[in-house]
């Protein structure tokens, strides 16, 4: 344990601010072991959910890290994503933005595979859907506990 | 800070900036002002590990603050991936702290003591192993090493499958322990010890670079292999000349990069194959030289059976099934006749894929000057015939010379993240000892009695039930003390409701499963084992290209959370060798009389050898703190003492924390990219050119295999085939990613996937719940007639990610009777309207 106890009081620090914002996200002990089925027995089929809406927003959704992929904040049924046509370019390109009023497609997508800036989007970018997906209007059954880098800043701050 | 106009939010997120903009070293504009910008603040401490999911094999950068994984990206040093990652991949960060996270041992109870029909209550880990030990004692006594067992996974890292394997192996003397991975790779590497006596691809992932076309069979790596398929989509899009053929039993998102698609009817891809055979030889394409130098020519036993229950009309009805893997030698003339059957309106006939297109695949693999990397997984291998269409594949590649050169590649591709690493290389199958060893041959026990210093007879001859078999044990009360440890295989294994849960639910069975969620296996467990993950110990994985991956402990695990490798080897000290070992065996090594299996399998003089002085000064190693010596660098080097000077060479362990992996064998320092090719690979001789040294004369086999009918086909009474399958934004059975609410709710639910004419005929509409049934069980569901995965008329595709819809209720346990792998993309379902 090389450096537990400042590990163990921030984290500490941390879990009494995550439980002052909101029951659903500290990391307590649980006995619960429902987890993602809910109350069906295992030899019981509960009742599907009706099929999924996705949520269009027309703000983004803030990033957990700098480092995530943005979630897609609108509906991408029957967009044309193949070896002919990519279509989230017609607003995401960097020619089409001002017009479009979308994000522009980060820069990093234009380096190849060593790095180098090509003059357009590298193939190995391609496919957006990789990497960026929607978000549907179905709440998550499960939370998380994840704590961001500033939350978690604040905390030391506050320290 | 309200005078400045800003909102807490507003603030919250110029933090977030300009810790990115502190680590990259940016300065900051003077709007910024109110960041936190002092670096002792700001910094991050960033390390390598190796993606958790899928057996790519990506090495992600991880940072962590205070005990906590704060963000994950792409290892912009890390070959395979070059700065990249999947969804699934970019997530990592937040797959550790679903709410939900088991932190104390959990035993079913009634009036204060263990019940098999109780309810979990929390208990020590004392109390956990003292009932565990009881359990497992209570079974070895009353019907020996065959009533224990384990089911282990391709996601146990390196040192965590050596460890339970040598307790199962040579501990407890049973070889009842198998990996998840017989799900997923078993007849890939059927495929491999058949045709080159040796595990695991020639090639390596520098192919995608090289190839001038790819060919997918019963693979879809968009969605399953993203970061392979940014490559190969990086090849196709940046070289026109290539060309990417997909073949498929339906339509899904790989067929958007596909220049020859291809639908076929379920099952005749080994009519495909041998057409394929045949028009390379009629096309005069064969090369000559490389197969009279390096190819020797096999008939395969036929009517093999299906690997059901032996009682089942099939087994009953067929003639070799108990010799399934038999063959005898052939010639190329015979070979040459035995294929001219597969014509090509043969092959239409029988897969329904258009003439001119089975042409257009068979001339890229006849065309000399097209190098071709073939790619396949689950369609392949999930096969009743799996071994025989691995098999199937590198006869056409053999027969042209394309094969352990850059960009000529027929490559298997992997699931799990060590699926490889660990499964495959250390031997944690039933049959398998480490480094391509196997339990049948005395030669081969007396080698792993050796290096592990056990008196000589100690492991059993017999493999050890196969996963499907373990279900059918435990059901039928043959396997009674039984422990699963990182994988969900009551989601995952066929047959839910016949075989896997009257199984665990025996009650004459203990099931223990050690997790770090409360899976659907948890669930059907006695014991509940909460699990340490990921980055919360010093891990290696080994991926599909043959690279061996290390990472250390990053954060520590939550509550009483224990590593897989801990808790085996805590376990071990339960038992003095007088428990499991007969008086005769003890007698040939006295001095092991009244010792712990702990003393004896880890104590030993070279687990034990590294002091704890040797693990880094950087990051905790909660294990070696317990144990009090460097366990994972002790396992490491024991278990590679096993390959290395047999063409399995490991690189010593150090080298593995500075590096971004290594692809064994690695022979002074060095890597090695292709197998069996001189200039390449130090094992083959000078002069050889190709050596497929894995056989005794460096020939490898082309065989001749017919076209035999799947296990079950639609009826009457059950019109549809049934396939299941994975999606990109889950991983397996999703206990991970189904946390992380941003996959959730990308991806939330299964669901029914079919034609829209099949549905309008059901008078079904989109949305509609119905109920997918087959001879086995049902679920409910719903339909979609539209989005990424499009079947064929006839065909319907549900995934198996959703704990909610468990798809394995209806599935088959009917195996490829070589490999022991469950065909879960074939089987017979009726859909009825609820």
């Amino acid at each position: 344990m090389r450096y537990a106890s400042s590990v163990t009081a921030c984290f500490l620090a941390v879990i009494v601010l995550v439980a002052l914002s909101g029951p659903g996200f500290a990391q307590s002990v649980t006995r619960d072991t429902a987890g993602l089925r809910g109350a069906a027995p295992l030899s019981e089929n509960a009742a599907p959910p009706r099929i999924a809406q996705t949520e269009e927003i027309e703000r983004q959704q803030a990033r957990n890290y700098p480092e995530q992929p943005p979630v897609i904040p609108h509906k991408i049924d029957e967009y044309q994503l193949d070896k002919n046509a990519n279509q989230c370019l017609s607003c995401h390109a960097r020619s089409r933005v001002s017009e479009s009023g979308a994000t522009m497609v980060s820069i990093t997508h234009f380096m190849d595979r060593d790095g180098q800036f090509l003059a357009t989007v590298s193939p190995r970018r391609y496919f957006c859907n990789q990497c960026h997906v929607v978000q549907t209007r179905v709440p998550a059954p499960m939370g998380n506990t994840f704590v961001d880098i500033d939350s978690l800043l604040a905390v030391e701050a506050a320290n | 800070m309200s005078d400045s106009g800003f909102t807490r939010r507003q603030i919250l997120k110029a933090q977030a900036a300009g810790a990115a903009a502190s680590a990259a070293g940016i300065a900051l504009p003077a709007s910024a002002q109110n960041l936190v910008t002092d670096r002792t603040a700001t910094g991050l401490k960033w390390s390598k590990a190796a993606c958790r999911f899928c057996g790519t094999g990506c090495s992600v950068m991880v940072a962590t603050k205070s005990g906590r994984v704060v963000a994950t990206h792409g290892d912009a040093k890390s070959e395979v991936n070059r700065g990249l990652n999947c969804v699934k991949g970019y997530f990592l960060s937040k797959i550790m702290y679903g709410q939900d996270r088991l932190t104390q041992p959990l035993l079913r109870k009634r009036d204060g003591k263990y019940a098999k029909d109780g309810d979990f209550t929390p208990v020590s880990w004392d109390e956990a192993f003292d009932v565990m030990a009881e359990k497992f004692k209570k079974a070895l006594k009353d019907k020996g090493p065959t009533a224990v067992g384990m089911f282990g996974s391709g996601q146990w890292t390196v040192w965590e499958g050596y460890a339970a394997s040598k307790l199962y192996k040579a501990g407890f003397r049973s070889n009842n322990i198998d990996p998840n991975a017989r799900h997923c790779m078993a007849s890939a590497v059927g495929g491999f010890i058949r045709t080159f006596g040796m595990d695991e691809p020639m090639g390596c992932y520098d192919d995608f670079e090289h190839a001038d076309a790819f060919v997918l069979w019963g693979s879809n790596m968009a969605e399953m292999h993203p970061i392979l398929w940014t490559r190969l989509t990086d090849r196709r899009l940046s070289h026109p000349h290539v060309k990417v053929s997909v073949l498929s039993t339906f339509e899904h998102r790989s067929f958007e990069l596909a220049d020859i698609p291809a639908i076929f009817t379920p099952q005749s891809d080994l009519a495909i194959l041998n057409y394929i055979a045949n028009y390379i030889i009629q096309n005069d394409a064969v090369n000559k030289d490389f197969v009279s130098k390096h190819v020797n020519f096999r008939v395969g036993n036929t009517d093999i059976g299906y690997g059901l229950r032996p009682e089942h009309p099939l087994e009953q009805a067929a003639k070799n099934n108990d010799k399934a893997g038999g063959s005898t030698e052939s010639t190329f003339e015979e070979f040459a006749k035995f294929v001219s059957d597969y014509t090509v309106e043969k092959a239409h006939e029988m897969s329904g894929v258009p003439i001119d297109t089975l042409e257009k695949i068979a001339q890229l693999y006849a065309d000399p000057n097209i190098k071709v990397m073939s790619l396949w997984t689950m369609g392949v291998n999930q096969h009743t015939r799996g071994v025989w269409v691995n098999n199937l594949l590198y006869n056409i590649h053999l027969l042209t010379g394309k094969i352990a050169e850059p960009g000529n590649s027929p490559f298997s591709l992997t699931g799990q993240p060590s699926a490889c690493g660990t499964a495959r290389e250390v031997g944690t199958f039933a049959h398998r000892l480490p480094a391509d060893l196997v339990v049948k041959n005395p030669e081969h026990r007396a080698i792993a009695e050796k290096i592990w210093k056990l008196p000589e007879g100690t492991i059993p001859g017999k493999p050890g039930y196969h996963a499907v078999l373990q279900n059918r044990m435990l059901k039928d009360g043959k396997l009674n003390a039984y422990w699963v440890q990182v994988n969900n295989n009551m989601q995952a294994g066929p047959n839910m409701m016949q075989e896997g849960l009257p199984g665990y639910r025996n009650p004459e069975n203990f099931i223990v499963v050690s997790d770090a969620y409360p899976t659907v296996t948890a669930q059907a467990a006695d014991l509940i084992l909460p699990t340490a993950m990921w980055v919360e110990k010093e891990g290696a994985y080994g991926n599909a290209e043959r690279r061996t991956q290390f990472w250390h402990e990053l954060a520590p695990a939550p509550g009483e959370s224990k590593s897989d490798l801990w808790q085996v080897m805590e376990f071990s000290k339960r038992f003095t060798v007088e428990d499991v070992w007969p008086q005769e065996l003890i007698a040939k090594k006295p001095e092991y009389r009244g010792k712990t299996l702990f003393d004896v399998l880890f104590r030993n003089g070279q687990v034990d050898r590294f002091p704890l002085s040797e693990t880094s000064d950087e990051y905790d190693n909660h294990e070696s703190e317990d144990f009090g010596f460097y366990v994972q660098k002790g396992l490491f080097e024991e278990y590679a003492s096993f390959g290395r000077g047999h063409a399995h060479d490991l690189a010593d362990f150090d080298t593995y924390h500075k590096e971004r992996g290594l692809r064994w064998p690695v022979v002074d320092g060095k890597e090695t990219r292709w197998r069996y090719r001189e200039g390449y690979d130090p094992y083959v001789e000078k002069g050889k050119e190709v050596q497929f040294y894995g056989k005794p004369d460096g020939k490898a086999w082309i065989f001749a295999l017919p076209y035999e009918p799947p296990a079950e086909s639609p009826d009457e009474e059950y019109p549809f085939w049934l396939s299941t399958g994975r999606v990109l934004e889950h991983w397996h059975s999703g206990s991970m990613t189904q946390r992380v609410p941003e996959l959730y709710r990308s991806m939330p639910d299964a669901l029914c996937y079919m034609h829209p004419d099949d549905a309008r005929d059901k008078g079904l509409r989109r949305g509609d719940e119905i109920k997918v049934e087959s001879r086995r069980g049902a679920i409910r569901t719903r339909v979609e007639t539209k989005g990424r995965n499009k079947p064929p008329r006839g065909l319907v595709f549900v995934p198996w990610f959703d704990a909610s819809e468990l798809i394995n209720k209806v599935t088959l346990d009917a195996t490829d009777p070589i490999s022991k792998q469950t065909d879960f993309k074939k089987c017979a379902v009726r859909i009825e309207k609820v």
